[in-house]
């Protein structure tokens, strides 16, 4: 999967010498982790919004270069989940994790991790399409700039080669320097994953990247994780049971503990498994009526 | 049954009711609140154009102050001019920037922390201190120790303009989408670098036309300028020393004076403080245009 990729690259931008664009586009990740290992590993994980229990013990792991959807109704956590991958929730008031949440073996909510460096490894794509009110080069380009890239040349170089891998080079290459906003939906999330993209991140987190898109942008961004997918290792909430059986290797199915005294709802992961056996041969009841459209 | 049966005669009709007099009740109010409020609007532009335009002139916004018995084809208002540039251009150095800190402080860092509540209100009530109040305030603490200036002035305009660049930038803060600042986090970005690469640039627009429109209002004011600067004939170009005047205290001394020649300058003066005013709302209008490009 790595040799026609890199072959392709370089052909694309054939003025620069190839081995230049070799040293770019191999994955760091790549070389020093063979291809299966864990990226994350969650041990009783449960996250709290002041005293209140999102999500209770979660324990899984996710493995490199795989595609893991979470799946399961709505408010069972699965996002919230999401987020504490890469320390999103940090952002929101009261958010408090308990456990344990190993990313490449070290704590991810050890004291002197800073979120910052987390994310800048740990990239995410959101539910609703938000690029910048600037223009498309520019909204590419954010990423790298904020982490020091000025050299004109090797931005170009980034944008283009973020925008390809987004499938979206062909679509706005005549209009880089026009709003990101002017685009399509499909075409605006799109651009967002190529954002995401520019840093070479080692994870992309994706939060229901389709629930806003039309059967052929879900198609387009389907089509595009699968081509990605042997340079990152993705993590994708969705709502829709056949995006996850279409695009993932793994899948966590969470549900929703009701508590009948104090009216609260807390999620849970019931079940985790390659996504063939957890859809054809699911061990648990819950998963079982989940899946076969008899609940949720 | 009815529906098997076909074509029926529907009537779409808005059957005769309370609820569409109703409606042409409101419609009518509002309409008639809306002619009484630009009515005083009206009668404002038009006396002062009228009693004010014949005595324009290049002479009338370039020359000395004369004495006021002298006719009103003498001389001018230039120191006048000169000093409210200098006092408001002053007041907006010392005012805006602190004001657009501070509401960056209040929206982005504060959060639900004591200091920020104390500051936001207290904020609020600045607002609602009378001009002529904050005029003794700056008379009482630098006028008494350092006598009549521009710059004591400026101080009396920037304390007036304080809480109102705080409010509307604050409020342009406010209505920058949460989704933003996340997909900014997500790319590793820090909370300085959010709030300089994609929060302000995203309200620039609104910040600078209500800094704008502030600057506006503290040309038009009188009082806080009564103990601040005094009123001279001569042009002052030492904003820092010595006293100083401005138009709308000129309009002020020239309208309670008996003599018609000064009369007619005092109506000159207003006109161009509400030309200048116009200027200043015309320039806030084309910024934000200009900053809207790409929210388009």
């Amino acid at each position: 999967m790595e040799e026609p990729e890199q072959y392709a690259v370089a052909n694309r931008q054939s003025t620069e010498p190839a081995v230049q664009q070799q040293l770019e586009v191999s994955p760091e990740s790549g070389a020093s982790f063979a291809p299966g290992e864990s990226v994350f590993e969650t041990r009783n994980v449960s996250i709290f919004y002041s005293s209140f229990r999102a999500v209770t013990d979660v324990s899984l792991t996710i493995h490199e270069h795989e595609i893991t959807a979470f799946i399961g109704p709505s408010g069972c956590g699965k996002t919230t989940v999401l987020r504490t991958l890469n320390r999103m929730n940090d952002l929101i008031v009261g958010a408090r994790v308990e456990g344990e949440v190993e990313y490449r073996g070290a704590p991810l909510y050890a004291k002197d991790v800073s979120p910052i460096a987390v994310r800048r490894r740990i990239g995410m794509v959101f539910q609703k399409p938000n690029p910048f009110p600037k223009s498309v080069y520019d909204n590419v380009a954010y990423g790298p700039r904020i982490n020091g890239e000025r050299n004109k040349g090797r931005l170009d170089e980034i944008v283009e080669r973020s925008l390809r891998q987004a499938a979206l080079w062909d679509e706005v290459k005549d209009r880089l320097h026009k709003s990101g906003l002017g685009l399509s939906g499909g075409q605006q999330q799109r651009l967002c994953i190529a954002r995401t993209l520019a840093v070479e991140p080692d994870v992309v987190l994706m939060d229901e990247p389709c629930s806003a898109l039309d059967p052929i942008a879900t198609g387009a961004i389907e089509d595009l994780m699968q081509e990605i997918k042997s340079k990152y290792t993705i993590v994708i909430v969705t709502h829709n049971m056949q995006q996850a059986t279409r695009v993932s290797d793994r899948t966590a199915f969470f549900s929703v503990l009701i508590n009948e005294q104090s009216d609260t709802r807390t999620g849970v992961l019931v079940e985790y498994d390659r996504t063939a056996k957890l859809f054809q041969d699911p061990r648990d009841s819950r998963t079982r009526a989940y899946v076969t459209g008899r609940m949720g | 049954m009815a529906a098997m049966t076909g074509q029926q005669n529907v009537d779409l009709r808005e059957p005769p009711s309370w609820r569409r007099t109703k409606n042409r009740i409101a419609t009518i109010l509002m309409l008639t609140a809306f002619v009484l409020t630009i009515i005083p609007l009206g009668f404002v532009l038009f006396t002062v154009i009228s009693k004010g335009a014949s005595i324009i002139s290049w002479q009338f916004l370039t020359g000395s102050i004369p004495p006021n018995v002298l006719p009103a084809s003498v001389g001018g208002m230039g120191p006048a001019i000169v000093g409210t540039i200098e006092i408001t251009a002053l007041a907006t150095v010392m005012a805006v920037p602190l004001g657009v800190l501070g509401a960056i402080y209040l929206n982005e860092y504060g959060g639900n922390r004591l200091l920020a509540k104390v500051i936001g209100f207290m904020s609020d009530v600045m607002t609602g201190v009378p001009s002529i109040v904050m005029g003794l305030f700056i008379f009482s603490i630098w006028v008494l120790h350092f006598g009549y200036s521009g710059l004591a002035g400026a101080l009396a305009l920037g304390c007036l303009m304080l809480p109102i660049v705080i409010r509307s930038t604050y409020e342009m803060l406010r209505l920058v989408p949460d989704p933003l600042r996340e997909a900014s986090y997500a790319l590793g970005a820090s909370k300085a670098r959010v709030t300089v690469t994609v929060v302000l640039p995203a309200a620039i627009g609104g910040i600078v036309s209500g800094a704008l429109l502030a600057v506006a209002r503290a040309a038009g004011e009188t009082a806080p300028l009564l103990f601040t600067i005094l009123t001279v004939t001569t042009v002052n170009r030492n904003v820092f020393s010595g006293a100083n005047t401005s138009l709308p205290s000129q309009i002020f001394a020239n309208a309670s004076s008996p003599y018609v020649g000064a009369q007619a300058r005092g109506w000159g003066a207003a006109l161009t403080l509400i030309a200048i005013a116009f200027i200043l709302m015309i320039v806030a209008r084309l910024i934000t245009a200009r900053f809207a490009r790409y929210l388009r």
